[in-house]
């Protein structure tokens, strides 16, 4: 059938125009070169921040190899086949949640893999792609903007991945997949009153789940958590040594390679989740701003391609990923930085790690599977 | 007119979608410039502060442990304090090569096995530039050759800690518990901030319960260190908050003359102060050197603790549950004054047994086996309880019934934990027709409350819970949560008021009188243990068979002999007139309680009236 429809134009008034290039190899090309630029920039920081390891430099490149060639196979699949399987990718997500905590392999004290035959897998990792497409597909399918009794149905399909993600335990996906799926709910249009009674809900219900349902070691870890300065040698600690080493970087940066945070390993984790501070450090305000603006384009690339989408489902979709992206910048930056408490996110396409490469080009996949959909309606 | 289907309106949807679009634009834009604010506050604004605090990148965040508080006796004598202590670390990151320099280590000190593992546990939970603990204890010697060769041992370092020490040993290890590494199970639980550069935490007992006063708070310094880690000079410090001192209201001499009583035999003694709740001795023997378990204790000798037959480990005084025999009779005699089942002028034939109306078996007088007779043919409840009648007490209880009896001897503390601030505690049992159909799922026969008006059957007391009953007795009333704290940090501390236990005051002297009887009577179970004491004392002796223990042929013939012999007990209360002491002491397998353990009760009476007399004096 989506073959069927995919033909339609070839054969309807619009025949006379020939299908542009990037419609027929479905590649959306601002957004591969914005792309494009953001690797070769990560890349270039990760030298230095692995210590001049030109492995771990190779390492991430096979990675985005991998991850590029996803991204172009994704693009190649027809929005209506998304939204068919949409439901099935999340059930299949959702198993193999349940699959870790009952078979998974740990690392630091948490269970986040499977591992199928010596290949790992991290299938909160799919989640955040099923997320979207499934509340997508349940909400462009109703009314909109969605009625009560279909905008708790969503909450429970957030609910739950994003319960079995936090028993893992894995704060920070689980925070990436749920505001995945609530970016859709917000989008589709649910009402500022629900939005306001959430809030207001949850700041009153807050008080007696820390009275009464928290052990006081976990109130301490709590409070840690919101306020590192808290743990100086723990948490505050890294905090500490980030925050010098972006301060210390100035206008214009000590110099590639020459940052002495991390080249003295006083910066911890700076090559995953701290690769910002590496970046600042080296390459200054300057190279902050580059970055920024890089991800900012391709933020506004996405909500580009969402307003021109031409169904709920499509516009939706878009918006979820682009937004989904952007959380991922403002998280992790705010976190190195000190002003958001630190959760595990990575900072996208730049921190080392394949899975989330693999999983964020996966999407802008999809995203450009959006974009260049052959238009049905002139709008 | 709202239509009465609703249909998907694409205009609206596409609409809304526009309008959240813009909304969300605005939002990111916001948030992208308080990220970009963020950022040229610290690479602008503060970048002078950054770039000095990068260019001393040898300065290093370290942890101040906090001390521990100390412990006290009720006079002032120490019974845990902390000595100096020194222990090798490594700085893994100074350390250029780990294999080369543990095996140079290891011809200076000797590094077990168990020393390496713990090491690599340590060294996977670290943080940077932290030293991680190889070997503890190192001796003159040792330290000295360290010293020389330091120069050829970068990233090695040598420190002072301060290691818990326990100056009484063994006499105390029951009463004070001990601390011990952190445990992996502990490292979850604990506020790992405050714990941050603490080895040791409070594992049982009093270090346990009154862990958080102990510990005290972490304190930081931040140190200028050379290359190979040796620390320049501080340059900021906030120290740290040291652990409250503890004084217990335990004595020290009490402790003693109570242990050596015991010396040899397996028990316990607990001491209590009738007027306020104090416990002034909690003995259990035999004991053990709680300093073994400071540094974790070795395989060895832990084996030979846990596999003693003696069973050191064991608290007896609040975890070992016995029958309390005729212990008990007296607050039993008052339940029977009270109820008005009996008066003082109440008597009974005792034939040396007694039968249930309507039934065949005979439950049997203590006398039986050794006079063939009873107690005569006129026992008062006087003369029951100075030479320990146990059929006046059968028939006593089966006219009281269990429960009545259940009810009024709740209140003095027996069938539940008593609120001691230690760990660990026992709860005994005191049966009711209730309990056990919970806890056994069947009814109660009567002939049971016979075997529980002695003190026997299904009834099961720990020593301080006999304590505390008995100082109710002592006090006519006063029940007490039994407390081994008494100052913090020189503070006293407070406790509940007692709780009262309601009887006629008559019906007190009734009962103070016999008990005074079984010391200073003609007939008095414990007559010759009372002779010449140098203060009038009041006690009842309790003899409890020991049943249900299972043959076992790890065992000779004669400790097994041994094991089967009654336990001895005995609860008492001194001066007479003004108690100011309740002692409770058990000897299992010790015999009849009035030969065995009636001396040992004395001996702390003494030994605790007569200091307090010489600090009266002055």
């Amino acid at each position: 059938m989506a073959e069927y429809v995919r033909q339609m134009p070839s054969a309807s008034s619009d025949l006379a125009r020939r299908p542009a290039i990037s419609e027929r190899f479905h590649i959306d090309f601002p957004l591969l070169f914005l792309l494009i630029a953001l690797t070769v920039y990560g890349l270039v920081v990760l030298y230095s921040a692995s210590g001049q390891r030109l492995g771990a430099v190779i390492r991430q490149a096979e990675y985005f190899v991998i991850a590029y060639t996803v991204m172009l196979a994704a693009a190649q699949v027809s929005v209506q086949r998304y939204r068919r399987w949409a439901p099935a990718i999340y059930l299949g997500g959702l198993a193999l949640l349940v699959g870790v905590l009952v078979f998974g392999v740990g690392a630091k004290g948490a269970q986040r893999w499977l591992s199928i035959g010596g290949f790992r897998f991290q299938p909160s990792e799919l989640m955040k792609l099923a997320m979207p497409l499934m509340m997508s597909w349940y909400l462009a399918a109703r009314i909109l903007p969605p009625r009560f009794i279909n905008i708790l149905a969503s909450l429970v399909l957030v609910g739950v991945p994003a319960a079995l993600i936090v028993r893992q335990p894995d704060l920070g996906t689980a925070l990436l997949v749920s505001a995945s799926g609530l970016i859709v709910l917000f989008m589709a249009g649910i009402s500022w009153r629900v939005i306001f009674g959430a809030g207001v809900l949850a700041v009153l219900s807050a008080w007696p789940a820390w009275v009464y349902l928290l052990h006081d070691y976990q109130r301490q870890r709590i409070l840690t958590l919101l306020s590192p300065e808290r743990d100086k040698l723990g948490t505050g600690w890294n905090i500490t040594q980030s925050k010098t080493a972006i301060g210390s970087g100035g206008w214009s940066g000590k110099g590639w390679l020459n940052g002495t945070q991390s080249q003295l390993d006083f910066l911890p984790e700076s090559h995953t989740d701290f690769i910002i501070a590496v970046l600042a450090e080296e390459f200054g305000l300057r190279g902050v701003i580059l970055l920024l603006a890089i991800y900012v384009l391709i933020f506004v690339r996405g909500f580009w391609i969402g307003m021109h989408a031409q169904d709920s489902f499509s516009r939706l979709v878009a918006a979820a990923l682009t937004l989904t992206f952007f959380v991922y910048v403002f998280v992790n930056m705010g976190m190195v930085s000190g002003l958001l408490p630190v959760v595990g996110v990575p900072l996208p396409l730049v921190s080392a790690g394949g899975t989330s490469i693999v999983t964020l080009m996966a999407g802008f996949g999809i995203l450009m599977a959006i974009s260049t959909e052959r238009r049905l309606v002139v709008q | 007119m709202a239509p009465a289907v609703a249909l998907k309106d694409p205009y609206l949807e596409s609409r809304i979608y526009g309008a959240r679009t813009v909304f969300v634009l605005v939002l990111a834009l916001g948030l992208m410039i308080v990220l970009m604010a963020r950022y040229f506050s610290l690479q602008i604004t503060e970048y002078e502060t950054y770039r000095t605090e990068s260019d001393r990148n040898r300065v290093q965040l370290q942890s101040l442990p906090p001390k521990r508080g100390l412990i006290y006796d009720r006079n002032g004598v120490l019974l845990a304090e902390n000595r100096p202590s020194f222990v090798l670390s490594l700085v893994l990151e100074r350390v250029p090569d780990l294999e080369q320099t543990l095996e140079a280590l290891g011809e200076i000190v000797e590094i077990s096995d168990s020393d390496r593992e713990k090491f690599e546990t340590r060294s996977r939970r670290r943080r940077p530039y932290e030293a991680v603990p190889l070997h503890f204890r190192l001796s003159e010697q040792e330290r000295a050759l360290l010293a020389v060769n330091r120069y050829r041992l970068p990233g090695v370092v040598v420190d002072a800690q301060l290691i818990r020490h326990y100056p009484q040993g063994e006499l105390f290890s029951h009463a004070l518990g001990y601390v011990g590494r952190i445990n992996e199970e502990e490292q979850r639980q604990l506020d790992e901030v405050n714990y941050r550069g603490t080895n040791h935490i409070g594992k049982i007992g009093i270090e346990k319960y009154y862990e958080d006063l102990l510990h005290g708070n972490v304190g930081y310094q931040n140190v200028e260190t050379n290359a190979l880690g040796r620390v320049l000079r501080v340059l900021e410090r906030t120290d740290p908050v040291p652990g409250s001192d503890l004084t217990l209201s335990l004595d020290v001499r009490v402790q003693e003359a109570a242990y050596a009583a015991l010396e040899g035999r397996r028990g316990a003694v607990v001491a209590m102060d009738p007027r306020n709740g104090e416990l002034l001795a909690l003995v259990s023997a035999p004991g053990f050197d709680s300093n073994l378990f400071v540094n974790g204790i070795s395989a060895r000798d832990y084996s030979a603790l846990r596999d003693s037959p003696n069973l050191p480990l064991f608290n007896r005084a609040v975890q070992g549950q016995y029958p309390p025999g005729s212990t008990v009779k007296p607050i039993f005699g008052l339940a029977g004054l009270e109820y008005g089942l009996i008066t003082p002028e109440t008597t009974i034939r005792d034939p040396g047994w007694y039968r249930l109306p309507g039934e065949e078996r005979r439950f049997r007088d203590w006398t039986l086996r050794i006079r063939g007779t009873g107690h005569g043919s006129e026992v008062d409840l006087h003369q029951a309880i100075e030479e320990s009648c146990d059929v006046y007490f059968y028939d006593l209880a089966h006219r009281m019934g269990i429960d009545r009896l259940h009810e009024f001897t709740e209140p003095f503390g027996l069938g539940s934990a008593t609120g001691l601030d230690t760990t660990n505690e026992r709860g005994g049992i005191l049966p009711s027709s209730d309990w056990k159909r919970r806890a056994r799922g069947e009814v109660w026969f009567p002939g049971e409350t016979l075997n529980v008006g002695i003190g026997q059957g299904y009834m099961l007391a720990t020593p301080v819970q006999l304590a505390v009953a008995t100082s109710v007795l002592a006090s006519r009333g006063l029940q007490f949560t039994p407390h081994l704290l008494r100052a913090v940090n020189g503070e006293p501390s407070a406790w509940a008021p007692a709780t009262i236990v309601e009887a006629e005051e008559t019906n007190w002297q009734v009962i103070h009188e016999a008990m005074h009887a079984v010391f200073h009577g003609a007939r008095g179970s414990a007559r010759a243990v009372g002779r010449g004491s140098a203060f009038t004392m009041a006690g009842k002796s309790g003899t409890a068979q020991v049943v249900g223990i299972a043959q076992d042929a790890e065992y000779d013939e004669e400790a097994l002999e041994e094991r089967y012999r009654d336990h001895g007990l005995f609860v008492a209360f001194a001066p007479y007139e003004a108690p100011a002491i309740a002692v409770a002491v058990v000897v299992e397998n010790g015999g009849g309680g009035s030969t065995v353990a009636a001396p040992i009760a004395r001996e702390v009476i003494e030994r605790y009236l007569m200091g307090q007399e010489l600090a009266d004096r002055g």
